[in-house]
């Protein structure tokens, strides 16, 4: 079996964002960028899967710019064992991704996908649902245990849900989107590193992949949030009713 | 004394007292002509030492002609009286005498030879301290090339200078409990007490009881410092806002000798920023502004109460960092670290601060307010006294001001994990790095796998990158501007490294997150040691090469004791050497000092790289620096603080100062 894992580079978890001045996005020069950590827990599942035995082969895939390279290079430390680099110019939105994969899902026949459950730049949680819708897979979304039956090809998946945890069995081939306490993604160890560096990236473009990438939404503008107005401390119980009252309307 | 005093016993003291004095001669003479080997090999490293002595002819006569008489009496004894010596009361009183005689003498001469400065040690009494434990200092590396005479010379020892070094000194030391541990000091009887009419006054200048703190919960954290270790009793806390109230507050504790303890974020490792007795302590917390900021240039001029973190954020936005990171980063003030010369983790990439800090306002003990704030790069006016101030420890003056050069931030940082065999491999590491990073290189620091295990044990959250155990662990960071190249530059380092041998294993950290956590386990160590029970700190510059082998002398000596850690900035040749044991115990204080310092200053090493030396170290400066030297400081203590108010009994030997 072959597991398809889908990562994303987006600005690093650690870095304080700026909006850029005209309002047309985050500033992204000159920060650190690395992998979504959702998807670094989803590849860690993959291999972890693949160790196990179930799986052949883990495939990392990533689509943007040419930078994606790099990013994948950390998953071939990490252990999957090819890349694909899809170039785009810009950053697409969730539902073009899912069909660049859907499309890739064609070509590459996996029996599992992997995903995150969502990218921490946009907070879409919408690419792995989509994947499934257009491929007509189960989906089992916000993991956080997997485990595998190969005699029934199929998956049982703890699901985190609001009011605690579900669990789930999906049919293989199906896909799989990863939350937080799945597990602990391992490091890119040196030898592996060594490794990695013989691991064959394959490039492609959208047209290969015959995928239409008009986009129905447009992104008009990004600001900040209101900054946080400073409390005030009142001095009296009737100060406060009246202040409730008049100014916030609550009473 | 041995109560009976056989023949043989006598001749034998004689013998000892002899050759005691004998040595002294010779090695005073060895200071010049250093070719003689005498019967006990003093290595002394001050060979072009000159000072005065007496002629050691004089000397050899006088000493010569006393043991001809003690001889001639002894004879007189054996052949004119009876066949053993006379071991009655009386003439046993009669040999301790001829003994004791011949003891003053080598006292007496001793005491003739001047010492170069005149600012002789006090020949205290020596009662052992606490720990039965007397330290004196000889001259530094000491061989004892006979082992006959070793346990009984040691005995004399304890009363004479041995070596050619005229300086007795003598430390106090009781870590007895972890509680409470206040040197033997005495606390000087001309500082003044606090009397109510100097809180009124420091009401009315500082406006109010918020910045005038008697409150008794403030003042125990104010009083105690960061491990807990130094406790002072002060009574008073000022919390002055400007330099003008600090110059006021000077000046009056100035007239009233009264003495003070300037106090910044109290993260000191060496009791330096708390009170030993009762001094009253000025806090620069409230002074911390960002006065101003150079964008093209980078300057920043702050006041000195500005936590360090706080001003890494400030400047982050704007692209720059500071020139140092320590751990204590969240509660240190820049004012302080200029005060204690603090290095960090970044000196091998930004230099001390001796290079960075390009001017500061500080305020003397009379209240003279020296304004140094320049904020320009270069600037050969006369003598660059900011230096003075830097690394003085608040004993010259306090810092309120600090003008420092920032750095433009780099977006491509990479950390690399480490796992390393043994330390010749670190060593090997260190100078390929030096040399295929090199300018990119930000950091180089070392933990062995003492440290590791605890720092595994005792925090949460943590663990080890590296999947096997291994003696030695080195964490390496890169700063640079192009994110691949750095990150390519760094992989085929460690590549080749790991195909040389020199690496046998290692993690690359992949996003900030990696980071953090190896960051994590290095600067957790200090955190670890705390919960881990009692510990004893040193911080030593050592030749790379030596660094370890104090580390595994150490732990020969003290074996099932203790455990022995040690980690530090590599880079730098820096250790943080570390003793972690259940309890405090003052037999293993006394088997761990003087041995480190002996060991470091026989190495020409420091005793205390960037910790500085506070009241922990206060006695121990001659370990690695002259006496020369030591007596300048003295000087320039004296003319800039006459009274000597400021952060009395620290940084420079005690008995310079008690009256």
């Amino acid at each position: 079996m072959k597991i398809l894992v889908a990562v994303k580079r987006v600005v690093d978890y650690a870095v304080k964002i700026r909006v850029k001045p005209d309002k047309t996005g985050v500033d992204t020069q000159n920060v650190k960028m690395s992998m979504n950590p959702f998807c670094e827990i989803a590849l860690e599942e993959a291999l972890r899967i693949k160790e196990a035995g179930f799986a052949k082969e883990v495939v990392a895939v990533s689509i943007g710019p040419s930078q994606c390279v790099d990013t994948l290079r950390t998953g071939l430390a990490m252990g999957a064992d090819r890349g694909i680099h899809v170039e785009a110019s810009y950053s697409f939105l969730p539902l073009t991704i899912a069909k660049i994969l859907k499309s890739l899902a064609d070509v590459e026949n996996p029996g599992l996908i992997f995903l995150g459950k969502q990218a921490i730049d946009d907070d879409c949680n919408q690419t792995g649902q989509m994947v499934a819708a257009l491929l007509g897979w189960p989906q089992a979304t916000f993991a956080s245990k997997v485990v595998l039956d190969k005699d029934k090809q199929s998956a049982t998946v703890d699901r985190e849900v609001d009011e605690g945890l579900e669990t789930l069995s999906v049919d293989l081939p199906a896909v799989i989107t990863t939350d937080l306490r799945l597990n602990q993604p391992r490091y890119a160890t040196l030898p592996n590193i060594m490794k990695a560096k013989s691991k064959p990236i394959k490039k492609m473009t959208l047209e290969d992949l015959k995928v239409d990438i008009k986009s129905d939404i447009e992104i008009v503008e990004v600001t900040e949030p209101p900054k946080r107005k400073s409390g005030v401390i009142v001095s009296s119980v009737d100060e406060l009713i009246y202040k409730l009252k008049n100014e916030a309307h609550v009473v | 004394m041995a109560c009976k005093v056989t023949e043989f016993g006598a001749v034998r003291e004689v013998w000892a007292g002899f050759s005691l004095g004998h040595e002294t001669c010779c090695s005073l003479r060895n200071r010049v002509d250093s070719t003689k080997t005498q019967r006990f090999v003093i290595g002394c490293q001050q060979e072009n030492a000159a000072f005065p002595y007496p002629d050691t002819g004089v000397i050899l006569t006088f000493q010569l002609s006393l043991l001809f008489l003690v001889v001639v009496e002894l004879i007189t004894n054996i052949f004119f009286g009876k066949r053993e010596l006379d071991v009655s009361a009386g003439g046993r009183k009669r040999i301790m005498m001829m003994i004791r005689r011949w003891r003053r003498s080598g006292d007496f001469l001793r005491s003739a030879c001047k010492s170069l400065t005149s600012l002789r040690q006090k020949h205290n009494s020596m009662s052992p301290s606490v720990s039965g434990f007397v330290n004196r200092y000889e001259s530094k590396g000491k061989t004892f090339e006979s082992n006959a005479w070793n346990d009984h010379n040691r005995e004399l020892d304890h009363h004479s200078c041995v070596g050619g070094n005229l300086w007795m000194m003598q430390q106090y030391k009781s870590f007895g409990s972890s509680s409470s541990s206040a040197s033997k000091l005495q606390r000087n009887p001309l500082f003044s007490s606090l009397e109510p009419r100097d809180v009124s006054f420091f009401n009315e200048i500082l406006g109010g009881e918020k910045y005038v703190v008697q409150d008794e919960e403030r003042l125990e954290t104010a009083n105690t410092d960061w491990m807990h270790k130094y406790k002072g009793s002060s009574k008073l806390m000022l919390l002055p806002k400007t330099t003008e109230e600090v110059s006021q507050i000077l000046k009056y504790c100035d007239s009233r000798s009264l003495a003070v303890v300037p106090q910044g974020g109290n993260t000191g490792l060496v009791g330096g920023s708390v009170p030993v007795f009762d001094e009253v302590i000025i806090n620069v917390g409230l002074m911390n502004k960002v006065l101003s900021f150079d964008e093209v240039s980078g300057v920043l001029v702050c006041e000195a109460g500005c936590i360090l973190e706080n001003l890494a954020t400030f400047l982050d936005p704007k692209g720059f960092v500071m020139p140092l990171d320590l751990g204590a980063k969240g509660s240190c003030h820049i004012g302080g670290n200029v005060s204690t010369n603090a290095g960090g983790l970044r000196l091998i990439r930004y230099g001390s601060l001796h290079g960075t800090v390009l001017g500061l306002e500080a305020v003397t003990a009379n209240g003279n307010v020296l304004d140094m704030l320049g904020t320009l790069r270069k600037d050969n006016t006369g003598y660059d006294l900011k230096h003075l101030f830097i690394g003085s420890e608040g004993s010259l003056g306090i810092v309120t001001k600090v003008s420092i050069l920032t750095q433009p931030k780099m977006s491509s940082v990479n950390l690399a994990f480490i796992a390393c065999k043994d330390f010749l491999s670190c060593q090997k590491l260190l100078v390929e790095a030096k040399r295929n990073l090199g300018e990119i290189l930000s950091a180089f620091e070392f933990l062995d796998n003492n440290s590791m295990d605890l720092v595994l044990n005792h925090l949460d959250g943590v663990r080890n990158p590296v999947s096997s155990s291994e003696n030695f662990y080195i964490l390496i960071e890169t700063t640079g501007s192009g994110e691949t190249y750095d990150r390519e530059k760094l992989e085929a380092f460690l590549l080749k490294s790991l195909e040389q041998g020199l690496v046998s294993d290692g993690v690359i950290a992949q996003d900030i997150n990696q980071a953090s956590s190896f960051w994590r386990i290095r600067e957790g160590i200090t955190e670890a040691l705390q919960k881990a029970g009692a510990f004893y700190k040193y911080d030593l510059s050592l030749p790379v090469e030596e660094i370890y082998n104090i580390v595994n002398d150490l732990r020969g000596r003290l074996g099932d004791l203790a455990n022995v850690m040690g980690y530090g900035h590599l880079g730098d040749g820096n250790l943080h050497l570390n003793i972690s044991a259940s309890e405090y115990n003052d037999k293993l204080l006394g088997l761990i000092e003087p041995y480190v310092y002996e060991w470091t200053s026989k190495h020409r090493g420091s005793i205390s790289a960037e910790h500085g030396l506070g009241v922990m170290k206060a006695n121990e400066i001659f370990y690695s620096k002259s006496p020369e030297t030591v007596a300048l400081m003295v000087s320039i203590k004296k003319l800039l603080d006459p009274k000597g108010i400021l952060n009395p009994y620290k940084v420079l030997p005690h008995s310079f100062f008690s009256p």
